[in-house]
């Protein structure tokens, strides 16, 4: 009985990949735990491994073949004595049902779409940063983005975030980044890649596993003057440190009357990158949006990935910037100027409309255009809101298109309880109160641990599905 | 690699026989100075609390300042330091005026955090002191950071990391032992072990020895008579030339005793007066300096008169600072939450 090899997966979020090269040749006795080909993501490369004995039979996939899905047959192998032709043909079989939006494959973007959009044209204000603290509604610093999107590139968004961090890394040479895996491994997720060799040892540093010590090594070395990006490789093992970031690092300013700041960016793969279980799938937006002391900015886009990590550096305070595994690796046009630097407090309209606003960040801006692409077609139009920064929160934006559509729909991985949803409803409660048709609805993940199964943790995350529901709710239809 | 000082040392503030290390007189004359202002500093902010005027955490060194005197003393002006709450000897060694101190004590405008600090929380980076931690060991990876910044610049400095014995404990000591090792940084940590983490001994809550910690890291240690002057300034020599040398950090456990409570609200329980009492009548470092003053230096009562009244002065002018200092203006309140970006 011949058997069907398949395409393997290198990680749980992984849908295809490239076939690199085959070890084994047609006719060759493969033993169990023999490598018989290499596959390749723009993360990893794997060795497949024989799990059955048998002879190669035939090659269903050349090597050097791109975008191979997952559990596609790649060859055959035969028992002893059998032949090829004696072998029934290999069915092709169905991609597996994939619960969340697929890692590896490029994305058609919105981009331009997301253009035409008019963005609030902000103001300068004295002050800022206090008005803010005592709940004021200001407008947003000022951006003309238009005039950078006249030169982009198709880039992943992981190449966006390295580009902002490499762009800085020359202007200032202060700036380092020290992180688990980042450097000689190249990033656990890549997003490093290259920048030991632009950069050397001495600023791309690989940190033993000790969150707690080396976010306090890195507190210090930002109150001593230097500027570090610290890398988690999951924000969920940040809480390891949060002491540092919260006691250390957002206090101080405060502490010290304004004598002893703490320049320093946090960054990490925050949210549900798909079947990794409750402890590397949590949004911690709210938690650290909490914190007075605090910037927190969430980016969807290559753009908004560049800008606002070359924001958060240039930053004089602790910024967090809460990045997500799906989005590393698609593509978008992504400004190639060096002084494209997004002001942070600073939201985006990517989608204008009229019946409803859906105010949602990182990998939920995608989703909430999803949905939105769905309501055109049922006649709803709805506004989609990139907050980008989660604190200072653009107040302005959210309030000035809730008193246009007088409908909300707030969309977040995390989970409901004082989420950024919450806080949301909490601010057109206070300033757009009688501006509302509708109660607001919130979309968030289930108020459970993030399960594993599939099934299950489908169920437990927010799905574009969800969104058009709750849109429908608000509108009463 | 590690070797214990403390039985070497005759426990009675005697000047080292090597006459390289002796301090001059007028070096030893400001080494009591400084001591005396902490210990005066530290009674009248005893005092004001009791009065009401300082709340809160008040945690005081008295009994313990030979050991950042002694440090102080021997480190290098491009050296940092930092350290948890029981850090205002500190500040005042380092160079920070008594007055800013004591007013910060009272929450006032005139306070060196403009009162928005507190006890525990004071910095002084023109000083080279980095505070003023209140989260017990934050301090010790904070230090490493200032350590691994020194080394970064190569500015030749050394990141002074101040710990207590119940802060050794914290797992991120060992963390911040292990990359201080592995990275060749140059940071000096010191245990002031003054034998009580709060209400609990070193022998209910430690295991093995403080100065050994860093071996399993490759880091020397050494055991010190953190009473005795004359042997923390030469241990604090020796170690710092040795991380000056590049050869990474150094650990110098200084064993020391604190008069008072933990902080102000303390009922002494869990030691007995005579322990106290013995520690104050035998081995105060301040009495151990003047004495070696008196005998060993031909120093006459009469020439360290000037040097008490310069102190009660100064102490007196800083309580009397922190009550006319205004509270910060109200407006002050939503101020320094972030830098402008």
């Amino acid at each position: 009985m011949s058997i069907q090899i398949l395409m393997p997966a290198l990680s749980p979020t992984m849908t295809e990949g490239n076939l690199a090269r085959w070890i084994k040749k047609e006719g060759d006795v493969v033993k169990a735990g023999q490598v018989i080909a290499e596959i390749e993501t723009d993360k990893a490369t794997m060795e497949v491994e024989a799990v059955d004995e048998g002879i190669l039979g035939k090659i269903l996939i050349a090597e050097g073949t791109n975008g191979v899905a997952v559990n596609t047959p790649i060859a055959i192998l035969l028992e002893e004595g059998e032949t090829e032709a004696s072998a029934p043909a290999p069915k092709m079989s169905a991609a597996p049902e994939i619960p969340c939006i697929p890692n590896d494959a490029p994305v058609a973007t919105s981009t331009t779409e997301t253009t035409v959009a008019n963005q609030p044209a902000g103001a300068v204000i004295a002050n800022r940063d206090i008005l803010y603290a005592q709940g004021v509604v200001i407008e947003p610093p000022p951006f003309d983005e238009a005039k950078f999107m006249g030169n982009t590139q198709p880039m992943q968004v992981r190449e966006a975030l390295r580009m902002g961090m490499s762009e800085e890394m020359r202007k200032d040479k202060t700036v380092f980044l020290l992180g688990e895996e980042v450097a000689e491994y190249n990033g656990a997720y890549k997003v490093s890649q290259g920048m030991l060799d632009e950069f050397g040892p001495d600023r791309v540093i690989d940190s033993p596993i000790t969150e707690h010590a080396f976010t306090g090594l890195g507190v210090g070395a930002a109150m001593a003057g230097l500027k570090p990006i610290i890398e988690f490789m999951s924000m969920d093992f940040a809480m390891q440190a949060m002491d540092q970031i919260i006691n250390s690092a957002a206090k101080t300013l405060y502490m010290a009357g304004g004598k002893l700041g703490c320049p320093i960016v946090f960054r990490g793969q925050n949210g549900a990158p798909g079947k990794v279980g409750a402890q590397h799938s949590q949004c911690y937006a709210s938690w650290y949006a909490h914190v007075p002391g605090m910037k927190v900015v969430a980016p969807w886009s290559g753009a908004d990935a560049k800008g606002l990590m070359k924001a958060a550096i240039r930053d004089p305070n602790p910024v967090m910037v809460l990045e997500h595994e799906l989005m590393y690796g698609q593509i978008f046009e992504t400004p190639v100027d060096d002084e494209f630097v997004i002001p942070i407090g600073r939201a985006k309209i990517e989608r204008e409309g009229t019946d409803v606003t859906i105010v949602a960040f990182s990998i939920m801006v995608g989703k909430a255009l999803e949905a939105a692409k769905v309501l055109a077609e049922q006649g709803i139009s709805a506004e989609v809101i990139n907050l980008r920064t989660i604190r200072p929160l653009d107040r302005h934006t959210i309030i000035e298109s809730v008193k246009k559509t007088n409908r909300v729909v707030t969309t977040e991985e995390g989970w409901p309880f004082a989420g950024i949803g919450s806080e949301i409803i909490a601010l057109i409660n206070e300033h757009a109160f009688d501006y509302l048709d509708a109660p607001i609805v919130r979309v968030c993940a289930a108020d459970v641990p993030t399960p594993y199964a599939f099934n299950l943790e489908k169920l437990a995350t927010p799905q574009p599905e969800d969104i058009v529901a709750a849109v429908k709710k608000v509108c009463y239809r | 690699m590690s070797k214990d000082n403390t039985k070497k040392s005759n426990l009675k503030s005697t000047p080292p026989t090597n006459s390289n290390q002796m301090p001059s007189v007028e070096e030893l004359k400001k080494l009591y100075r400084d001591m005396l202002l902490i210990r005066r500093f530290e009674e009248k902010a005893g005092q004001l609390y009791g009065m009401g005027l300082i709340g809160g955490f008040c945690h005081l060194y008295i009994g313990e300042e030979a050991v950042v005197t002694g440090v102080q003393s021997v480190q290098k002006k491009q050296d940092t330091v930092i350290t948890a709450y029981r850090n205002h000897g500190h500040m005042l060694v380092c160079g920070i005026s008594a007055n800013e101190v004591m007013a910060e004590l009272t929450g006032r405008e005139g306070g060196c955090s403009r009162g928005k600090g507190g006890s525990m929380h004071m910095f002084s980076i023109e000083n080279g002191f980095f505070g003023g931690h209140g989260i017990v060991g934050a301090q010790v990876s904070i230090g490493t950071g200032l350590g691994f910044a020194h080394k970064y610049k190569q500015d030749g400095g050394v990141a002074i990391a101040y710990m207590g014995d119940g802060a050794a404990d914290q797992g991120q000591v060992a963390e911040s032992y292990n990359m201080a090792a592995l990275w060749n940084l140059p940071v000096l940590y010191i245990v002031e072990n003054n034998q009580y983490s709060m209400g609990t001994s070193t022998k209910r809550h430690a295991a093995g020895e403080f100065y050994r910690r860093g071996e399993g890291f490759g880091i020397k240690g050494e055991k010190v008579d953190g009473m005795d002057i004359f042997a923390v300034r030469e241990a604090a020599s020796r170690a710092l030339e040795d991380i000056r040398a590049g050869n990474g950090p150094y650990i110098l456990e200084m064993v020391t005793y604190r008069y008072r409570g933990h902080s102000m609200s303390d009922p002494g329980k869990y030691r007995t007066k005579d322990e106290v009492e013995k520690f104050k009548t035998e081995r105060d470092p301040i009495e151990g300096v003047k004495a070696a003053l008196l005998r060993e230096y031909k120093v006459t009562e009469d020439d360290l008169k000037p040097i008490d009244k310069e102190v009660k002065d100064i102490v007196a002018e800083a309580a009397q600072f922190s009550q006319d200092s205004p509270f910060p203006n109200e407006s002050e309140l939503w101020t320094d939450v972030l830098k402008e970006a």
